[in-house]
């Protein structure tokens, strides 16, 4: 990409969040009996508090994740959606080690981590092996995957971590040395934001520095070339999963050593499908990442906040992401503007 | 230039831009009179086509108007072009393989009876129709089945029947033998007494000479005017295409061909239409010498080539590069056998036009120990100095090897394949019309790397449908017909096009032993 396509790539996804937030305030104005203060509670409440700041930082982290995870899977042009049974599927896992095992700290959730991201790679790599062995649609079985990663582990907890004496189904409480630290004081914002920080970068660096990374490109771009080429088509493919579906392992996993005591999730968190959008308004790129998370990060603690002391439903805030995917996925918005400057650029 | 007859029809002005951001198009103006056959020449990436497929329907200009007959109109889609009585033949046959010659012709107008196509209503028509402008198919056969010549007939009829008196032909010729070139001459010459207004592409300037009445030679994009056939010389025209002198003439020494490189032995290719594509043929390459594969396209290169290359499958028979046997090997096992190949559709297989020239150029070597710093990270300086490197050597106009492919002129994407695939050190190039569609600046240049890297040492094959192409740059010949080899030419230079044409054609074929002399040990 040129200079100015770049820029114009920004200033198309910054006009789309500002006609997303436009309709969400449309809607607002609709609908509330209190437009002024859900309005105001939507768009600065995230900032009226360090509690609040905190809340956007720790939404922010399993996003950093997923949207990273898919960002890696969607590289390689496999639209891969079991970002979301891994990221839950992982945790269980880790879940599991929290639990039964003793292990001095730092150790104990490196290990769950670890796990985590074991469990969710062959959770991911699975749509991918059946993709390049019978050619099955990767969409549709990671799709079903996700089921099966709901109910198999909800199954699992129930039967072997589950602890009796709690009114829900939940598990144990994890040993203590599992969890991840706080590093906000007031705050729950814990050590997992430092290792997405550290994740940003080497994924990054993954996909842009490495043999690997460089033949995941190459296949999401033109896999025939690829194959012409002579990369490995097949091994590449499932490497990209693997690798996506690890990193939103380890998302599930530091999810639930950072900020719960105890499995308590009864229902797929939506991680993975917020990853989605994170990594479709990054472009797949790592390093935009970070600023896509942050965005519906703030956007979904901002409706939170709205929503405890207004009449607005927080639910409003997937109209906005529907919005939002819509128009960035419709290559013909502002296609003749592009073209505009296409014909400024060439006559010039 | 000529003073204007009356114009049935007139560009005026027209500008395309790409989305790529390629002018192709810059205030050109068109225009052509009724019942004569027009000439369109430039050399290619002139943009030919771009202002044809305005004209059609397909592209629409940033400035310029059309008139038709005096009056303005806008062409939205090909079919107010049809409606407005234009018609096109493309330069890729726009053909369903598998239908009939006579569903295809009615195909989008069907004579119907009830909710299901006439079939017997199609047959007569296309037997009446090709009656009428004395163009021949048989209506029953399969698209598939039919030789290209035939196949451009049924274009031509196509556009006929949907009611075409301006009918456009884009390089109709650079598929065909020169003995169906005629043919087609003839045939377009009776379409003009009947009344029909042709528009004729070509960039070989014979041909303008021998059909047209006029001509408009275009070259970057821009007209360089109109002229009257019977006022210019061939030089003429030239000059205005190229803007210079050119000849494109290959200097090359005798080959000293020694070991064989690449050895076919009975290899047979069945497609996917279970036909024998490739059909028991034997050869060998060898180093030091350009064998040349002449032959109407789709009478098996591709095939035989996918098969050399890895890409497709073989149904028997033994293939081997430098003495190893290729059948078990991957794409990549038969490239580290130090073979490179320049595929026949460079926008498919020879790169990826969304990343840029550097990420291009690497595709092969980018595991290669020089790219790479240490086990995990690749070498950034070091594949920004070869690339610039490249970049350099192959003349490649970008504005840096950072630009994506997508946004160079075809010559230069082509010459990033060619960079790619002749700086591997190969030991065996397998160049698949690698000029096709490029500028004669590009075209000049890649021949002359075949030649030098043919001096080096490296066995060539070339298959290419270009026959000024083949036997100019070819030192031997074979020609391939129906999956099998027709001729051996030990002297590229000693036959003529016609003699050529008939091996091309089928119509002759050399004997089996004259044939087993391209075997070599
Ligand atoms: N669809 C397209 N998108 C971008 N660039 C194109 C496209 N088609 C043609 N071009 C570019 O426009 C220029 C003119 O092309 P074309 O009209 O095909 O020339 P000609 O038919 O004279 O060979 C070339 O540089 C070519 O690479
Ligand atoms: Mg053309």
């Amino acid at each position: 990409m040129t200079k100015s396509q770049r820029l114009f790539e920004v200033y198309r996804t910054g006009l789309v969040i500002l006609i997303s937030l436009l309709i969400a305030m449309v809607i607002i104005l609709l609908v509330s009996e209190e437009p002024g203060e859900a309005m105001k509670l939507f768009l600065i409440g995230p900032l009226d508090s360090l509690r609040h700041i905190g809340n956007v930082l720790e939404m922010m982290v399993p996003l950093l994740f997923t949207g990273l995870a898919v960002s890696v899977m969607f590289s390689a042009s496999q639209f891969n959606l079991g970002a979301e049974g891994a990221f839950f599927f992982g945790a269980i896992g880790a879940a599991f080690i929290a639990v039964n095992w003793n292990l001095p700290p730092v150790i104990h959730p490196t290990v769950a981590i670890l796990w985590g991201g074991l469990i969710g790679s062959i959770f991911c790599g699975i749509p991918g092996l059946l993709k390049v062995k019978w050619g099955s649609s990767e969409l549709v079985s990671s799709l079903m995957f996700n089921y099966i990663a709901y109910f198999f582990g909800l199954y699992l907890i129930n039967y072997f971590l589950r602890d009796v004496n709690a009114g829900a189904m939940v598990s144990h409480r994890f040993v203590e040395t599992s969890k991840l630290i706080k590093i906000i004081p007031k705050t729950r914002v814990h050590f997992g934001i430092l290792i997405a920080a550290v994740m940003v970068v080497i994924t990054a660096i993954f996909l842009f520095r490495t043999r690997w990374g460089y033949r995941i490109r190459v296949i999401g771009t033109n896999i025939r070339f690829a194959r012409y080429s002579g990369i490995n088509t097949d091994r590449a493919i499932i490497l990209s999963q693997v690798i996506g579906g690890f990193i939103a392992g380890m998302g599930g996993s530091i999810e639930l050593l950072g900020m719960y005591r105890r499995f308590e999730w009864q229902y797929l968190p939506g991680y993975g499908w917020t990853g989605v959008i994170v990594a479709i308004l990054a472009r797949n790129n790592p390093v935009y990442v970070p600023v896509a998370a942050f965005f519906l990060a703030y956007m979904r603690i901002g409706a939170d906040i709205m929503s405890r002391s207004t009449d607005m439903p927080n639910e409003f805030v997937a109209i906005i992401q529907g919005i939002i995917i819509i128009l960035i996925a419709a290559t013909s918005f502002l296609s003749k503007q592009r073209h505009k400057m296409v014909v400024k650029e060439a006559m010039s | 230039m000529t003073d204007e007859p009356d114009a049935i029809l007139r560009m005026e002005n027209i500008t395309k831009i790409y989305p790529n951001g390629i002018m192709a198009n810059k205030g050109v103006n068109f225009s052509i009179a009724a019942g004569e056959i027009h000439g369109l020449v430039g050399e290619n990436g002139a943009g030919k086509t771009t202002l044809m497929q305005i004209l059609f329907g397909l592209n629409h200009p940033e400035e310029g108007k059309i008139l038709l007959e005096g009056k303005e109109i806008t062409i939205a889609n090909p079919n107010a072009a049809i409606a407005h009585g234009i018609g096109m033949v493309h330069q890729h046959f726009m053909l369903v393989p598998s239908l009939s010659v006579a569903e295809n012709l009615v195909l989008g107008v069907e004579p119907r009876k009830g909710v299901s196509l006439d079939l017997p209503e199609a047959i007569r028509t296309t037997e009446a129709l090709s009656k009428k402008f004395n163009l021949k198919v048989d209506p029953r056969s399969a698209i598939r089945d039919l030789p290209v010549g035939t196949k451009q007939k049924v274009e031509i009829l196509k556009a006929l029947h949907r009611g075409a008196r301006i009918l456009i032909l884009d390089e109709p010729t650079a598929v065909l033998t020169p003995q169906e070139t005629d043919e087609l001459f003839d045939e377009l010459k009776l379409l003009k007494d009947q009344g029909n207004t042709i528009i004729f592409i070509s960039h070989k300037l014979n041909e303008i000479k021998a059909l047209c009445d006029r001509v408009t030679v275009m070259r970057a994009g821009k007209s360089q005017g109109v002229f009257a056939v019977a006022d210019v010389t061939e030089q003429d025209i030239s000059r205005l295409m190229v803007g210079r002198d050119v000849i494109l003439r290959v200097e090359k020494s005798v080959a000293k061909p020694k070991k064989p490189v690449l050895k076919v032995q009975d290899l047979m290719v069945v497609n996917r239409f279970r036909k024998k594509a490739v059909d028991d043929i034997s050869f060998t390459v060898r180093q030091g010498e350009i064998l040349g594969i002449a032959g109407v396209e789709g009478n098996g290169q591709r095939e035989l080539v996918e098969a050399l290359t890895g890409l497709g499958l073989y149904a028997s028979g033994d293939i081997s590069i430098g003495g190893k046997d290729i059948k078990k090997l991957s794409i990549r096992g038969i490239r580290d056998l130090g073979t490179s190949h320049i595929p026949e559709d460079r926008m498919t297989y020879g790169c990826a036009a969304d990343l840029s020239i550097e990420m291009n150029l690497l595709s092969y070597t980018h595991d290669h120990p020089e790219y790479n710093k240490n086990y995990f990270l690749m070498d950034i300086n070091a594949i920004n100095e070869v690339s610039n490197k490249l970049v350099e050597e192959y003349r490649i106009l970008c504005s840096s090897p950072q630009q994506e492919v997508r946004r160079l002129s075809g010559g230069n994407i082509q010459k990033v394949v060619v960079a790619r695939e002749f700086s591997s050190n190969p030991k065996l190039i397998i160049s698949d019309q690698p000029t096709r569609g490029i500028d004669v600046g590009a075209t000049e240049f890649i021949r002359k790397r075949l030649v030098t890297l043919r001096d080096e040492g490296c066995a060539v094959l070339l298959v290419s449908a270009d026959l000024n192409e083949v036997m100019e740059l070819s030192d031997s010949l074979i020609v391939m017909y129906g999956g099998k080899i027709t001729a051996y030419i030990e002297d590229a230079s000693s036959i003529s096009e016609e003699a050529l044409g008939l091996y091309m054609l089928g119509l002759e074929s050399q004997g089996p032993e004259e044939i087993r002399r391209v075997c070599h040990d």
